[in-house]
């Protein structure tokens, strides 16, 4: 049996799994130091565990991690380390920052020689010396982690590698991120990611450990792992190095969830919440990745991000006018005591889900008196911003089925415009909680090469090799791990044919 | 004369994402990078072309590489080396520098040794909107000569190419140069006189670029809608609005290739457009017409925020707005045309000149 957790900014969403069997659900309000709401949601669920059954493994997606970078709280204070010299040194590391965020990290940047070209050539040798050095002033600064990033690294990892082991020398409690286990190609970005991974490290640790002793507390054993950006998993050793890459995990668990429940791998996903709405594409079961660089708590990244499209309409969504239409502002938890339907003043996206008999909640009576054309109007109107932003997120013109989730499911009726078929799977309200608890283990690695100098087939199996056994790593079972992605870019301006290849891959949970 | 400064260098990046044609590469390392140096070495001059004194040496700097490269190994200040490389070459030193392309990214290039050097730079350039290859520039069209030029690296190699049979031929030993430096190198010229930039430039482009740029972001902050904005300070037309439906690419040779449909919306609801692209955006037809090929700029922005969108960002369900500039007349002679016209880039297709509206 598994467990699912999904920490949202309103809920906290567990689920107990046995195989694709739901045992069991519950929902808490979200507790601000996360894990008493966690610990609560706990409690309900263990109340209904089958005698007997053992708990195999438990699995968290959170808020956690982005809400303390957009608060600067409890940050590590984080020098940056580039191995580039002579390249790149016109923009220097935390060239972008929002200042109050860089004030945050502490702002300390060193630029040494090293580095590769994109066909894995040096730059230069690295500069072993120079990185001593900075080594020594971090420490005598009481810096607490540093965040090593090498020009083309994700080409070539040796020098962050070396980087890695030297600092480790000369300041052995300097917390260490190398930014190739983080991101793409994309120098900036990418360091970027490393510094917020490097601030995060102690968060990171506490929350892993408040939630152990959560789990102890209740006599669950099993191990504990964290959802990342992509919908795959990672184990808490892993995640406790690179928490950055669990920071955006919501929107990813809602759709892998609405994958599983739904039995559809292309598709689709609509996840309606209380105040907003996130519409993404399914592919081949796993979130459609953003192209585009994403904007963390004002910082420019590269992550592996699902694309989505955010709207804000939720069953919290203020209504008004006339016409009645969305105001962007949604009661949110309030719900219960604002709604009309709950006896409260305020015309809610709820209030005509229920006067239109699409939903049942609080009491109907409550809006009885509501003009019918009104509430008519109110839902097309309610129809149509989902239509539109599924149109914006499909990835063709074909009609696609589309997958409604979330607790806000039942604003929208069964036909909309664009979808060949609408699927509202049963437990739709805690698709988050099941996409945590059904999530596999995935590596990626990223490489440029050259077919007259490598040939294309042993530069994709070099790749994929790299990427199981990063895979592996994190905790998948070597014995199921499948190939998810191969992404082939050729380099443009270029006559040469270099080409950059990305490969992902993903197996099941090897239980211990 | 005016100035570039930190403040409104934003503004050209916007414009010169217009101009780009879908093209330019990233604009957002190029933006960064001119911030950096115009805050380190302070603002740069712009003169008018028609000011340029009599005895003038103007130096044409550019980038040459792969933006998919430059993203990774960031440009430095290459250009300032390959702009000291030529002057040292040819014994004549810089009065001021000049774009080599209006378009994308290579906009802000002579910025960063403008600033590094202390030499303004000259308010126009050769192409007056973005071209993938080194030989498309209206200097070159009518006979400025191409070398010597030089190239350098970030890590001090140079390398000087005295002599070419043709300005193609420059291109290509340059690209092959630059695959060994890295992918990501700088050019310089040697030096243009005045009456050379007068001719043979497309003139006052850094300062159209600078109002388009303007005009789009005040539109933004009115809240007003930004393609009237643009078109209010570049004559041209709007050529379709829509949204992306299909997108095909392929790349061959290292360019990326491809099209683009888009489903009317508004007045165009039942029609279809098709903009086939290179790099930059070539032709465009609307329901199988051909309405516009370069080299007039087809330029697909964003209805609702005016932000340009280069060839590798256009994605299914995208809300765009066509926009389509007559050329600069130096590209719609027959020599111009014999460079850069529809024929050049391997259309069966005569050139047919865009009449702006109003």
């Amino acid at each position: 049996m598994l467990i699912g957790i999904d920490v949202g900014g309103t809920n906290t969403d567990a689920v107990l799994m046995d195989g694709s069997t739901l045992l069991a659900q519950a929902k808490c309000p979200t507790s601000p130091e996360v894990t008493s709401g966690i610990l609560s949601a706990l409690e309900e669920l263990v109340g209904q565990q089958p005698v007997g059954r053992q708990i195999d493994g438990v699995m968290l997606g959170t808020t956690h991690f982005i809400n303390a970078l957009l608060e600067r709280r409890d940050l590590c204070s984080t020098a940056v380390l580039r191995l580039c010299l002579p390249a790149t040194q016109i923009l220097p590391p935390l060239v972008d920052w929002p200042p109050a965020l860089r004030d945050a990290v502490g702002g300390l940047t060193f630029m040494v020689p090293g580095g590769h070209e994109f066909d894995g050539r040096e730059i230069s040798p690295l500069g072993e010396e120079d990185i001593r050095k900075a080594a020594r002033e971090m420490h005598s600064k009481g810096v607490q982690s540093v965040a090593v990033c090498g020009v083309f690294s994700p080409v070539n990892p040796e020098h962050e590698e070396e980087a890695g082991r030297i600092i480790r020398q000369e300041a052995p409690d300097l917390r260490v991120t190398l930014s190739h286990q983080n991101a793409r190609v994309g120098l900036l970005e990418r360091e970027n990611a490393a510094v917020l991974n490097g601030s995060l490290l102690r968060v990171a640790e506490r929350t892993i450990q408040g939630i152990r002793q959560a789990l102890t507390s209740l006599g669950i054993s099993a191990p504990l792992y964290l959802s990342q950006n992509d919908g795959t998993l990672m184990n808490t050793d892993f995640a406790s190095r690179y928490p950055v890459l669990a920071i955006a995990s919501g929107p990813t668990n809602s759709m892998r969830g609405a994958a599983f429940l739904s039995g559809v791998e292309d598709a689709i996903v609509v996840d309606i919440g209380g105040s907003s709405t996130d519409v993404g594409a399914l592919v081949r079961g796993f979130p459609r990745e953003a192209s585009v660089a994403v904007d963390i708590a004002g910082v420019r990244t590269n992550f592996r991000m699902p694309d989505v499209l955010s709207i804000a309409l939720g069953g919290g969504s203020v209504l008004e006018g006339d016409l009645p239409r969305v105001t962007g502002t949604s009661v949110g938890y309030r719900l219960t005591e604002e709604a009309l339907v709950f006896g409260g003043s305020t015309l809610t996206a709820s209030d005509v889900a229920v006067a239109g008999g699409l939903a049942e909640l609080g009491d109907p009576g409550l809006v009885k008196h509501l003009d019918p054309s009104l509430v008519e109007a109110s839902l097309s109107h309610l129809r149509e911003q989902v239509e539109t932003a599924v149109d914006r997120v499909k990835i063709s013109a074909a009609p696609t089925p589309v997958v409604l989730v979330g607790g806000g499911n039942l604003l929208v009726g069964d036909s909309l415009e664009g979808a060949s078929q609408v699927i509202r799977p049963e437990h739709a309200d805690v698709a988050n909680a099941i996409g945590a608890a059904i999530a596999q283990v995935s590596g990626q690695v990223e490489r440029v090469y050259s077919p007259e100098r490598t040939g294309r087939e042993e530069a994709l199996s070099e790749a994929r090799n790299e990427a199981v056994a990063r895979a592996v790593a994190a905790g998948a079972d070597p014995a199921t791990v499948e190939l998810l992605e191969i992404d082939e870019v050729p380099l443009t301006y270029l006559p040469s044919s270099a080409t950059l290849v990305r490969v992902k891959v993903a197996g099941k949970l090897a239980h211990a | 004369m005016w100035q570039v400064t930190e403040d409104n260098v934003e503004s050209i990046a916007i414009g010169a994402g217009i101009l780009g044609t879908g093209g330019g590469g990233n604009p957002y390392v190029g933006q960064l990078r001119a911030r950096q140096a115009l805050r380190q070495w302070g603002p740069v001059t712009v003169l008018e072309p028609e000011e340029l004194p009599g005895d003038s040496r103007v130096i044409c700097v550019g980038g040459i590489g792969a933006p998919t490269v430059g993203i990774e190994k960031v440009r430095d200040y290459q250009s300032y080396y390959a702009l000291r490389a030529i002057e040292e070459h040819t014994g004549m030193e810089a009065t001021s520098l000049i774009s080599n392309e209006i378009g994308g990214s290579n906009s802000v290039e002579p910025l960063i040794p403008a600033a590094r050097s202390g030499l303004p730079v000259v308010n126009a350039d050769g192409m007056g909107r973005a071209f993938p290859q080194f030989q498309m520039k209206t200097f070159f069209v009518y006979g400025v000569p191409c070398c010597p030029m030089s190239i350098c690296d970030e890590k001090g190699n140079t390398v000087i190419i005295p002599e070419t049979i043709s300005p193609i031929w420059a291109e290509r030993l340059a690209r092959a140069v630059t695959i060994q430096m890295g992918c990501v190198a700088c050019y310089a010229v040697a030096p243009m006189t005045a009456s050379q930039v007068q001719e043979t430039a497309v003139l006052h482009t850094l300062s159209l670029a600078r109002d388009l740029g303007d005009a789009v972001k005040l539109a933004r902050r009115r809240s007003e809608e930004p393609i009237g904005a643009i078109l209010d300070t570049c004559p041209g037309k709007v050529l379709f609005t829509g949204k992306i439906v299909d997108l095909e690419r392929h790349t061959t040779a290292g360019f990326a290739r491809g099209s683009v449909a888009i489903d009317g919306l508004g007045c165009y609801r039942g029609e279809k457009m098709k903009i086939e692209f290179q790099n930059e955006n070539l032709i465009a037809r609307r329901d199988e017409e051909v309405v516009c090929t370069v080299p007039d700029l087809i330029c697909v922005v964003d209805t609702d925020t005016g932000e340009p969108i280069t060839t590798e960002l256009l994605r299914y369900g995208f809300p765009v707005t066509v926009l389509g500039f007559p050329a600069p007349q130096l590209w719609t002679t027959p020599q111009g045309l014999e460079a850069a016209g529809p024929r050049a880039f391997g259309y069966p297709l005569d050139y047919i000149p865009l009449i702006p509206e109003g």
